[in-house]
């Protein structure tokens, strides 16, 4: 069976006064993609949030790696070897392209063949290398959040919605990129809600609702079944399947 | 093999000049308005110079602002310590700051400003560690705290310095002025300008051209992303708010000498048009900060000349109008 790389344990987050997580469960195992699937506010984007220590979790266990990373900052969650793409991409904007990269490279240098690979994989980084990265169409700034996220080798990858706002076009230039990814075999924990997205990509998926995790399973298991897709997801993917 | 990434091609980049146009047109509308050249010399010259002082004390708060969202109501206290350490550093130094020659003078004027930025970056960590520290993410904690400590501040200098006001004479080589054509500009107002510029040229180069600059102008726009990139921003955070202290450390010492007294309270006075320049100029932007205290400090010294009683008016106008034009500023970074 394949070691997991991150398991959450009863974790409850708190934002405020408001209980978004109650309890959640699951594993991410090594080498595999994992996608968290769910309505709009069913908890994905706190749960990321909260495995990265920007929302704190209130109870519960997040072992990454061996260790324990409730009450870790943020950055030491980074430096354990955690890449994170944030919904809102993170992008600096008044940042070249280049600068972006370089900030990521936390060595200040890249690895020669891992950029050319990634500038390969999204071609319009090149292009746009030393302009900044305001400038950028919402598709583009999605490719360098992701190509920032890989520019250096981390234990697991956490993908906010990478597909969210973005073409047709550009969403297939980036199941072309993921599935390059999944050939190397990389761990990755990814919030989607476009199913045609997740289902390409997936090993396994785990859904969510008000803050709960109501199923997990085998990716290929729930996708050929489609009355449990319509149970478990509801009208969310009725739009991205019609 | 790694790479810094410079051998791929440029792309080239934009740089927004629209902001920098105003200096000129007011400088314009200034010469249009008053009666000679040779007082629009002065009066630019003496603009300039204010505007200089303006942004050495602001630069610190604006990026500080800009990186923790910290509120520093206190930062005036920096301006006070480092005034007084200076006028120490000169009582102690009699022989450099009487002497007639401009080698001696400058040499005490460097250890005054060494012992303003020092004494001002003390005070900056100590206040950090005491004050700041306990209120991050409430701006009304940190306009109460910091507003207390620096009164505290204020009162330990009072104990130290004693509450009457002192002369403080400029060094004899730094005085008078410098004949330029018709006009005459005062020799320690060329040398404020000359000290602003080669400071916003140093502040400009670590921010454009070294990695700690890079992660600063990053954590001003995104701090969330830059701790989740894995860099301790609150460490960073520390060194940009000691490294403002001890600019406005300099600051006070350069508006001292400006002005010729000193008294404790000398930190509130540009507290306001310091606050005003870093609206106007865009919260957390150095180059916004240093455009933004050149054109209210040029443009309120034209008023006072032509309309005296609109001075201080013509300094919420100015930002009133920037901030209909541009509602984040000259230069909005977020």
């Amino acid at each position: 069976m394949t070691e997991a790389v991150l398991q959450l344990s009863g974790v409850h987050t708190h934002i405020g006064q408001y209980h978004i997580l109650h309890g959640i469960d699951f594993v991410v195992p090594e080498g595999e993609i994992t996608v968290l699937l769910g309505r709009n506010g069913a908890g994905k984007t706190t749960t990321l949030r909260t495995i990265m220590g920007l929302w704190r979790a209130s109870r519960g266990e997040i072992i990454f790696a061996g260790q324990n990373l409730v009450a870790r900052e943020t950055d030491q969650i980074a430096r354990a070897g955690i890449a994170y793409v944030p919904e809102n991409m993170g992008i600096f904007g008044g940042l070249t392209v280049r600068e972006n990269m370089v900030l990521a490279a936390r060595a200040g240098l890249f690895d020669h063949r891992r950029l050319d690979w990634l500038l390969d994989l999204f071609p319009p980084l090149r292009t746009f290398w030393d302009l900044p990265a305001v400038y950028l169409s919402g598709g583009q700034k999605q490719m360098l959040s992701v190509a920032r996220a890989l520019i250096e080798e981390h234990k697991l990858y956490l993908v906010d919605e990478p597909t969210k706002g973005i073409a047709p076009a550009i969403v297939d230039n980036m199941i072309a990129a993921f599935e390059e990814l999944k050939r190397a075999r990389i761990t990755v924990l990814l919030v989607e809600q476009n199913f045609e997205f997740a289902s390409a990509l997936g090993d396994n998926a785990v859904v969510m609702d008000n803050g709960r995790v109501v199923d997990s399973s085998p990716m290929s298991a729930l996708a050929a079944d489609a009355t449990r897709q319509e149970a478990l997801l509801g009208l969310a993917f009725e739009a991205d399947r019609g | 093999m790694r790479t810094d990434g410079n051998n791929l091609p440029p792309t080239g980049g934009r740089w927004d000049w629209t902001p920098v146009l105003l200096l000129p047109i007011a400088g314009a509308a200034g010469l249009l308005l008053t009666p000679s050249l040779s007082t629009w010399i002065t009066l630019t010259s003496a603009g300039l110079a204010m505007g200089m002082l303006i942004f050495l004390v602001a630069s610190g708060l604006t990026v500080v602002f800009g990186l923790m969202d910290v509120l520093n109501f206190g930062h005036g206290a920096f301006i006070t310590v480092g005034a007084y350490a200076a006028f120490t550093a000169m009582a102690m130094t009699p022989g450099l700051v009487n002497s007639p020659a401009l080698s001696d003078n400058l040499i005490a004027l460097l250890v005054a400003l060494a012992a303003a930025a020092a004494s001002g970056a003390i005070v900056g960590l100590l206040f950090e560690r005491l004050f700041v520290r306990k209120v991050y993410g409430d701006h009304l904690k940190q306009i109460l705290v910091t507003m207390g400590g620096m009164i505290i501040i204020e009162q330990v200098v009072l104990m130290i310095w004693g509450p009457q006001e002192r002369l403080v004479a400029l060094p004899p080589a730094l005085r008078g002025v410098v004949p330029l054509g018709e006009a005459t500009i005062e020799k320690y107002r060329l040398l404020v300008i000359v000290v602003g510029l080669a400071l916003f040229a140093g502040m400009a180069l670590v921010l454009s051209r070294t990695r700690i600059g890079l992660l600063i102008r990053a954590g001003v726009e995104d701090h969330e992303m830059v701790r989740a990139l894995g860099y301790r921003i609150r460490r960073l955070f520390v060194c940009v708010f000691v490294a403002g202290a001890a600019l406005a450390g300099i600051g006070g010492v350069m508006w001292v000498l400006y002005r010729g007294t000193l008294s404790a309270g000398i930190g509130d006075e540009l507290i306001t048009l310091v606050f005003i320049v870093i609206v106007l100029g865009g919260l957390g932007s150095i180059v916004g900060c240093f455009v933004g205290a050149l054109l209210v400090a040029v443009i309120s010294n034209y008023t006072a000349f032509l309309v005296p009683s609109m001075a201080l008016v013509s300094t919420l106008v100015v930002m009133v109008g920037v901030l209909l034009w541009r509602p984040s500023g000259l230069y909005p970074l977020k």
